[in-house]
């Protein structure tokens, strides 16, 4: 857990963004820029996956990262790993603290497994991807949906092996930041699950700033 | 009546061979067959792909394996996920305790970093191979790529996370040592026996594997694997459901 606060002025932001929670957003991130994701309420998970802009097969690993920094958590100065072994991004700022890339996306058919039968039609993060990536991503399809990153979301490991899903260490303003180390897409669904604690039962808005370089 | 699909139960072999370190293998796992995979000197370790062989657009999700059981790693009861909420495989016997999968597998450029270069052209068939090249050869033998690499499992292998999240590797191999998964469905199993990247041997000799597939009977009502949690008994429903 590394905190760390930005320095970065807001008003200075040259792309400034309200995802609602149940929505999609897909958007380029240039080599130098910074992107900033915001937890507007608190204890929100924000299912956030990226790609090489200019080959989108290298795209964000989360096994590579976990293991290229030895740690199943990601915080201030973690470097996002691509399947190529490229870092896309680093983290520079966090005023949270953990962040998870084990916990994946909720999909219909997970929840199924994972509540009960007829959870099927509850909204959730992979149907948000699917629309997200036909309308915007095209020709990706779900073989591009690899394992993801939930910015604010708290699922610790134990040494026995086992995996919890914990109430949150986000809240109200904290915020995540990260420099790309080249030119990359960044895919979010702002997570709907209601179903955990993973969104405090309560999803809410989360804010995209972006600063050039 | 009680007899029918009994040559499916009898334990018939269906393939049995002796993967050496280095070696890759791709096969349908059939539905209700039996893969055991045996470290046959100690210290081997298995990198694992698995699709629906009929749809391979559906394919193994390591976070859904985990939040589904709650888990962080792999061992007897455990069933491995789809990303349609189905199971794939179910780990039926397991004299290890912990298969890995959150740590991945070696790239070309990662192994050469590892171990160096060990070219075809002056090791020739003793060349170091790597995961990721064994990885991307099987897939390609059945239409698929590098958008269908995903997180792996990686029999035989132990890296535990510390209560700071911190890893480590721990040695996890004994020779004989034998895992054995029964397929839910048609799985198109990929398999690399190659080194994994956190375990500490400077020198490049990824050990051998022994390999059988045998027929076998439908889990029953009362499997471990199916009774171990509510989310596995779902998953099995979800599972039958699609054959219905």
């Amino acid at each position: 857990m590394a905190l760390k606060e930005s320095r970065l002025d807001p008003a200075r932001a040259s792309f400034d963004h309200v995802v609602e929670s149940g929505r999609g957003f897909s958007h380029d991130v240039l080599r130098g820029q910074t992107l900033r994701i915001v937890d507007l309420e608190g204890n929100q998970a924000v299912d956030t996956l990226f790609y090489d802009r200019h080959e989108r097969a290298n795209r964000y690993s989360a096994v590579d990262t976990i293991r290229e920094q030895g740690n199943v958590y990601l915080t201030t100065g973690t470097r996002l790993f691509s399947t190529e072994g490229d870092v896309l991004l680093t983290i520079v700022a966090d005023t949270c603290g953990r962040h998870d890339t084990l916990g994946g996306a909720c999909a219909a058919e997970s929840n199924q497994v994972r509540y009960a039968i007829e959870k099927k039609f509850m909204h959730n993060c992979r149907d948000t991807f699917l629309l997200e990536i036909a309308e915007h991503l095209a020709p990706m399809t779900k073989r591009d949906i690899p394992a993801n990153i939930n910015f604010f979301m708290n699922v610790p490991l134990t040494p026995e092996g086992g995996l919890r899903f914990e109430d949150g260490v986000s809240a109200s303003g904290r915020y995540v930041e990260l420099v790309a180390e080249r030119d990359v897409a960044v895919l979010i669904s702002n997570c709907p699950q209601l179903n955990n604690p993973c969104n405090a039962y309560n999803p809410t808005p989360v804010r995209i700033l972006i600063w050039d370089a | 009546m009680p007899t029918e699909g009994k040559n499916e139960a009898d334990g018939r072999l269906v393939v049995s061979e002796t993967l050496g370190g280095g070696r890759m293998w791709s096969r349908v796992v059939r539905r209700n067959e039996r893969l055991t995979l045996t470290d046959v000197e100690g210290g081997a370790a298995v990198a694992a792909l698995f699709f629906n062989a009929k749809d391979p657009l559906e394919r193994y999700n390591m976070p859904d394996t985990l939040k589904a059981q709650h888990v962080s790693r792999l061992t007897k009861g455990n069933a491995l996920f789809s990303d349609m909420g189905r199971v794939l495989f179910s780990v039926v016997e397991d004299e290890v305790g912990w298969h890995d999968t959150i740590t991945g597998h070696l790239t070309a450029a990662a192994s050469e970093k590892k171990f160096g270069l060990g070219s075809y052209q002056a090791l020739r068939n003793e060349f170091y191979r790597n995961t990721r090249d064994n990885f991307l050869i099987e897939l390609g033998k059945h239409g698929l790529g590098k958008r269908d690499l995903h997180a792996n499992v990686n029999f035989f292998v132990k890296v535990v996370a510390g209560a700071d999240g911190a890893l480590s590797f721990v040695p996890n191999g004994r020779a004989g040592a034998t895992v054995e998964l029964r397929a839910e469905m048609d799985v198109l199993t990929v398999l690399s026996v190659t080194p994994h990247p956190l375990d500490p041997a400077a020198r490049y000799a990824p050990k051998p594997v022994a390999l059988v597939v045998r027929a076998g009977a439908a889990a029953p009502a009362d499997d471990p694997c199916r009774r171990s949690c509510p989310e596995n008994e779902r998953g099995f429903t979800l599972t039958e459901a699609y054959f219905a």
